[in-house]
């Protein structure tokens, strides 16, 4: 009788594991997030490190955001067209590029491309340190990892990614001017003025909000998951596939929640 | 100086120290001793900081450790890393001088990378070290550089984290020498951690022996190999025959 019950009870408890431990991690996570924050107000600054995680975050992101952006564009401007067709509406490609790059594929697509570039590289690069004692020599030399690795690149993702999304944004557009102008029929003086008269500025607050929310979870991510790394090169490989795995799905979640915000009627 | 007052430290069901009694005197250099896995790093972490014990007192000078303000109190510490742990993005001489580029004990740049290089000279390294990345410098002269590091700022109190791991028998020497020189030079208060014996008789004043999660035997080196004690005289002598258990 009693085995039989622990046979029905034992994927129930697996199960309330399982819950009890995402509650934890999303209690530590946040727990995190409000410690680094509030490192990000409090002295000292490292200026240095700070520039360093503007380029990296930023600058050296430039490449990929923008050929992610150039070639999106272009195919949403291709697939709009094609189904546009149906219906006799392939008139409205250059909006439907515009609303759907800067609303939804720009911060996403530059988000995902953060997560993947950035995110990464600072778990990595964090868990190294952590495996190797460079994180114990940094407090033994008097100086906080959380101020001196956590702060400069929170405050980097937060401040830097809206620009890397308003400059794919740009380009995403671009991209489907290129495709619409050169083969679909356009002529570049109204595709250019039906962008820019439907385009409104919620639209561009939402992309760069959703740029500077996608930047903080991107670049949160990958320090928790580099500070939390286990011992070896497992471990820093368990810490950067989970950082960038958490990272992404956390952007798509954001994302979500922030479209219901600033456009569910 | 530093006393340790009944230390415990446990990791899940897996207690690593069971009650750790150590004092160490000012000026003195003690090296604790043991096997691998008996909790020598585990010690040493305790005392900076880096892991909280689960019961028992540090002191440093007749103060809780836990009492003490957290910056002065690592300001007094210097550390050499069993790895050297120098920080891969900066150039050798900001990886020395680390400390002096930032916090209280900030000096203007070329002030701190002078110093740099002096402390690089006093470990036997030359002024064209100072560039270069640690990726491009051989295990010996990393171990020198975390020397330098540890002694930038000429702290009080210098730990030494199993100084000559994976270096040939007469780097080994060299750092061994270089750790004695230094320690009296400076009249710092050292702490080193090894089970390297060649070590142990080059730099110890004192020496204690932590086993079972214990401190075993602690006393003078010259009166170590006349111990009486089976479990010490079995780690000296690096024989397999005796009361501590070897894995085969």
């Amino acid at each position: 009788m009693s085995r039989a019950l622990y046979r029905l009870s034992a994927p129930l408890a697996a199960l309330g594991r399982s819950a009890l431990g995402l509650l934890a991690a999303i209690g530590r996570v946040t727990l995190y997030a409000f410690e680094a924050l509030s490192h990000i107000f409090r002295p000292p600054f490292y200026p240095r490190e700070f520039a360093a995680a503007l380029l990296n975050v930023g600058w050296l992101s430039l490449p990929v955001v923008g050929l992610t952006a150039l070639f999106t564009g272009g195919a949403l401007a291709l697939q709009i067209h094609a189904g546009g067709e149906r219906f006799s509406a392939e008139a409205v490609v250059p909006q439907i590029v515009a609303i759907g790059i800067v609303r939804e594929l720009g911060p996403v697509l530059v988000g995902l491309m953060i997560a993947a570039r950035v995110t990464s590289s600072i778990a990595a690069e964090i868990a190294t340190m952590r495996v190797t004692e460079q994180i114990d020599a940094l407090v033994t030399l008097s100086t906080h990892p959380m101020k001196y690795l956590t702060a400069p690149r929170l405050l980097a993702g937060l401040l830097v990614v809206p620009a890397l999304v308003a400059v794919g944004d740009v380009i995403g557009i671009y991209g489907g001017f290129l495709v619409s102008t050169g083969s679909l029929g356009f002529a570049p003086g109204s595709y250019i003025q039906n962008t820019w008269d439907f385009l409104t500025r919620a639209d561009i607050a939402s992309s760069l909000a959703k740029g500077a929310a996608f930047g903080f979870i991107a670049t949160l991510m990958g320090c928790y998951h580099g500070m939390q790394s286990g011992r070896g090169a497992q471990g820093v490989g368990r810490a950067t596939k989970a950082s960038v795995e958490a990272a992404a799905v956390l952007i798509l979640a954001a994302n979500f929640l922030l479209t219901n915000i600033f456009f569910a009627a | 100086m530093i006393e340790l007052i009944g230390v415990h430290k446990g990791f899940g069901a897996k207690q690593v120290l069971r009650g750790v009694d150590l004092s160490i005197a000012r000026g003195e250099s003690m090296v604790v001793i043991g096997g691998s896995g008996t909790g020598k790093s585990v010690l040493l972490k305790c005392i900076l900081g880096l892991l909280e014990p689960d019961a028992g007192r540090i002191l440093l000078d007749g103060q809780d450790v836990r009492e003490a303000e957290r910056d002065a109190f690592l300001a007094r510490f210097g550390m050499l890393f069993q790895g050297g742990a120098l920080f891969d993005s900066l150039p050798v001489w900001q990886n020395v001088a680390f400390r002096l580029l930032r916090g209280r004990l900030k000096r203007p740049r070329a002030e701190a990378r002078e110093i740099a290089v002096e402390k690089l000279r006093r470990v036997g390294l030359g002024p064209e070290v100072a560039d270069l990345l640690p990726a491009e410098l051989s295990g010996g002269m990393q171990k020198r550089v975390g020397l330098a590091r540890a002694i930038a700022a000429e702290p009080e109190i210098i730990f030494f984290d199993e100084p000559t791991t994976g270096l040939d028998p007469i780097m080994a020497g060299v750092i061994n020498e270089l750790i004695r020189e230094i320690v009296t030079e400076m009249g710092a208060t050292a702490m080193t951690i090894t089970h390297d014996m060649s070590s142990v008789r080059a730099i110890a004043d004192k020496v204690a022996m932590l086993h079972a999660g214990k401190i075993r035997w602690s006393g003078p080196v010259a009166q170590m190999d006349a111990s009486g004690d089976p479990y010490l005289d079995q780690f000296i002598h690096g024989r397999a025959e005796g009361p501590i258990e070897t894995l085969r």
